[in-house]
């Protein structure tokens, strides 16, 4: 099996597998909940008397209503205007007084500056954590500079992260428009991890490249490479079969906020799997071309 | 060899001891003082001295139920070289405020970020959220007003000017605030009307407010005067006489409970800082206990597939490195426990992850001693190799999701850093159970030697078969 030499069409498949997100997150962005918007949610229990919509009715009356969903038997999730405990109250007594049994499960509210510094926050991490783990790769890989610079090592390991950061962004804007799942403060959590894992998965095949370069026999990059990803091929498939096991299993029995963030981990798994393999190493290959390249142009 | 042996056998009691440690049980040592000589005081009766040995585990309120209550300090007025001050006494209000409610392992986290400052309350287990908000977000301003010589205008009567029915008590004068306030009190404790038995709040005044009571009280002799908490008027007695003495009380019909509550926030004194609620959660306990089940059932889940697929995929090794998990899962529950850490649903989350990661190293060191079986080695050979060739990956792979999890640390609140925090702990004790730990139970129980042929019934010299079973066979 030759990934190196097939490097292309698995460029291409990342980029199907990319480019439909994309297009959506250009459109319609990312559906924000209130960690990052302001804003309050209130989860009702146990409503048997109203439907959804005199629900709805009822509650416009009180508070400002965004929007109304029902997340399972007998339960809603009410978003609003960010409202304060005594409105919550009120909105609650007036619910009650039309069906007796409904309990209020949970109610949050988050002030608008809070949801603007969230945002700000999430970006800001992931940009760092992309920079300190180039930083780390780089170092790391110091002793192998030839052919191929350390840096570039890391910078191939943060193309694969970003990958799959804007894989699982790109799915999650299309849920966003077909099922209106909205993004919170545990989303950006579930993509620090997926950049770790990924990250975690391109080092030990990168690990595989630096053992195989300091060999006496001196093989060309391409091979060394390709044969490296070859002989890790199993320890990167079992490991993610084992992670993404525990992950099915988590997805199995979990519902509400804590799914879509095991969801998110899940596709994010996946797409680290892939892009660690079949992008990140076969990337050092075109790179060190491209590199020779332009040094044989230099020479001429 | 005899090292390993010792090593595993420890292990195996540490984990017996790590079981029951980790059983969902509550200790609390009690000695008696008299056995303690220079502790005991043979002549009172003294409680005995508590020690809670093993605690419950510590839940967070997602899985408990409770409330959040997010506060921005309004730091406009305050000059920068206090504020630092300003947040730490406020935090102390706060504090004492919510001991008087009553509520146990409540926590109070200060937070600076550029030039806000935060203050977040968890109240577990409370349900009465408003009175809560109400305990916390009190001023306790403490004021007295006189009658003035004017007159009341139409106007006077609904300003706001003046606290809340202030008006009504001074025969038609107009009020007027006196030097006297909450910073003149030395002390206020409950106490009980002598004459009528009825619950009071008494207040003692400094040598300063003992005067300035002396002199309202001289001067208004016959007069109403105001006592006033959080602009509005709470008592308004007729003065029979000048009070030298430099104790009031103020007896609101309270009961007992009421009357403490007040006590204590008098005796906290005025918040420093206006507080304003920009954030809330509250989470039912009906919710949480359903929370609780489900992620403790998913977690075992999780668990037993993965110790499940290391069987099917690694035999005999993967039996060992699954025991290793056990020993894993062990240590970090226990570590949960005695540090403790507040588990909440993302913080279980990240352990049962780290179980997937804690895999990745013995699935990276098997398939090295595989390799180093093709390559022609002996067992024991293999396993040596396969743990010292691997060594490098794990260590790099673990550090950078280490960073990670200390980016999230630092940039997350709450969830995140409860995530970020069990999947930091998981990393750390897997690199010990799957380097470490499995290292010595394969010495010990997968044929590292040959003098332990006979009492191992061992196979020393055999090669780990290749399994049958592999996604990308080659």
């Amino acid at each position: 099996m030759n990934i190196i030499k097939h490097r292309k069409i698995f460029y291409i498949i990342s980029a199907v597998m990319l480019v439909p997100g994309i297009i959506s997150f250009i459109f319609n962005g990312l559906h924000l909940g209130i960690d990052f918007t302001g804003g309050s949610r209130i989860e009702l229990g146990n409503v048997s008397e109203l439907s959804e919509q005199e629900l709805q009715q009822t509650l416009e009356n009180v508070i400002p209503v965004v929007s109304i969903q029902q997340t399972g038997d007998n339960t809603y999730l009410v978003r609003t205007e960010p409202i304060s405990q005594q409105q919550n109250d009120e909105a609650l007594s007036v619910v009650k007084s039309k069906d007796i049994g409904v309990r209020q499960l949970s109610f949050e509210t988050v002030g608008a500056t809070i949801g603007s510094e969230t945002t700000q926050k999430a970006f800001l991490a992931v940009v760092i954590a992309s920079l300190l783990i180039t930083g780390y790769i780089a170092y790391v890989f110091r002793e192998v500079s030839k052919p191929l610079a350390s840096w570039k090592y890391g910078t191939a390991a943060v193309v694969a992260l970003l990958h799959d950061v804007i894989f699982v962004v790109g799915v999650f804007s299309i849920l966003g428009v077909l099922f209106h799942v909205e993004v919170d403060a545990l989303f950006i959590t579930a993509l620090l991890t997926v950049m770790g894992f990924s990250v975690h998965d391109s080092i030990v095949v990168f690990d595989r490249i630096r053992e195989n370069l300091k060999r006496e026999v001196p093989l060309p990059f391409d091979e060394v490479v390709n044969a490296s990803l070859l002989e890790t091929l199993n320890r990167s498939l079992n490991t993610s079969i084992s992670t993404i096991l525990v992950l099915f299993t988590l997805l199995l029995f979990t519902d509400g906020a804590l799914r879509w963030f095991i969801f998110a981990l899940f596709i994010g798994v996946l797409s680290g799997t892939f892009s660690s393999i079949f992008n990140a190493s076969p990337l050092l290959v075109t790179w060190n071309n491209w590199d020779q390249k332009r040094k044989r142009k230099i020479k001429k | 060899m005899k090292h390993s042996r010792i090593f595993v056998g420890l292990i195996f009691f540490f984990s017996l001891i790590l079981l029951v440690l980790n059983l969902p049980i509550q200790y609390t040592a009690s000695i008696d003082r008299s056995h303690i000589p220079f502790l005991s005081d043979p002549t009172q009766q003294q409680a005995p001295i508590e020690i809670p040995v093993i605690q419950p585990y510590k839940l967070g309120l997602d899985l408990q139920g409770g409330a959040r209550l997010t506060y921005d300090l309004k730091m406009d007025d305050i000059s920068d070289v206090n504020r630092e001050n300003a947040l730490e006494s406020t935090r102390s209000i706060i504090d004492q405020r919510i001991n008087v409610f009553g509520v146990s392992e409540s926590v109070i986290q200060t937070i600076k970020t550029g030039n806000e400052s935060r203050i977040v309350v968890e109240l577990p287990g409370v349900t009465d959220v408003n009175q809560a908000i109400d305990l916390i977000g009190k001023t306790a301003q403490l004021s007295f007003w006189e009658p003035s010589q004017e007159d009341l205008s139409a106007e006077d009567a609904t300003s706001s000017a003046y606290p809340l029915g202030a008006t009504f008590f001074l025969n038609g004068k107009k009020p007027v605030q006196t030097q006297l306030t909450g910073k003149d009190l030395e002390a206020a404790t409950v106490g009980f009307n002598p004459q009528n038995g009825a619950t009071e709040v008494v207040l003692n005044f400094t040598p300063q407010g003992t005067k300035f009571f002396a002199d309202i009280t001289k001067r208004n002799v016959g007069n109403p005067v105001l006592i006033v908490l959080d602009n509005e008027v709470i008592q308004a007695p007729v003065v029979q006489s000048e009070i030298p003495n430099g104790q009031a009380s103020i007896t609101g019909g309270y009961t007992t409970e009421q009357a403490k509550t007040l006590s204590i926030a008098l005796n906290a004194g005025a918040l420093p800082v206006p507080l304003e609620l920009v954030a809330q959660s509250n989470v039912g306990p009906s919710l949480g206990i359903a929370s609780l089940q489900q992620s403790l059932f998913a977690g075992i889940l999780g668990l037993v597939s993965v110790v499940f697929f290391m069987v099917l995929i690694y035999k005999k090794e993967g039996l060992l490195a699954s025991l290793a998990l056990l020993v894993y899962t062990l240590i970090v529950l226990f570590i949960f426990k005695i540090v403790p850490v507040t588990l909440t649903l993302a913080g279980i989350a990240g352990f049962i992850l780290s179980v997937g990661m804690a895999v990745d190293a013995n699935i990276l060191i098997f398939e090295r001693m595989k390799e180093e079986l093709r390559a022609g080695k002996t067992k024991s050979q293999a396993i040596e190799q396969g743990f010292k060739r691997a060594w490098t990956s794990i260590r790099d792979s673990n550090i950078s999701s280490l960073i990670t999890c200390l980016i999230l640390f630092y940039f997350g609140t709450g969830i995140v850093r409860g995530f970020a925090l069990t999947l930091a702990i998981g990393i750390f004790v897997s690199m010990f159970s799957a380097i470490i730990v499995t290292r010595n139970f394969l010495r010990v129980f997968d044929g590292g030697n040959i003098k332990n042929q006979s009492n191992l019934g061992g196979n020393v010299e055999r090669k780990i078969k290749i399994p049958r079973f592999l996604p990308f066979g080659r």
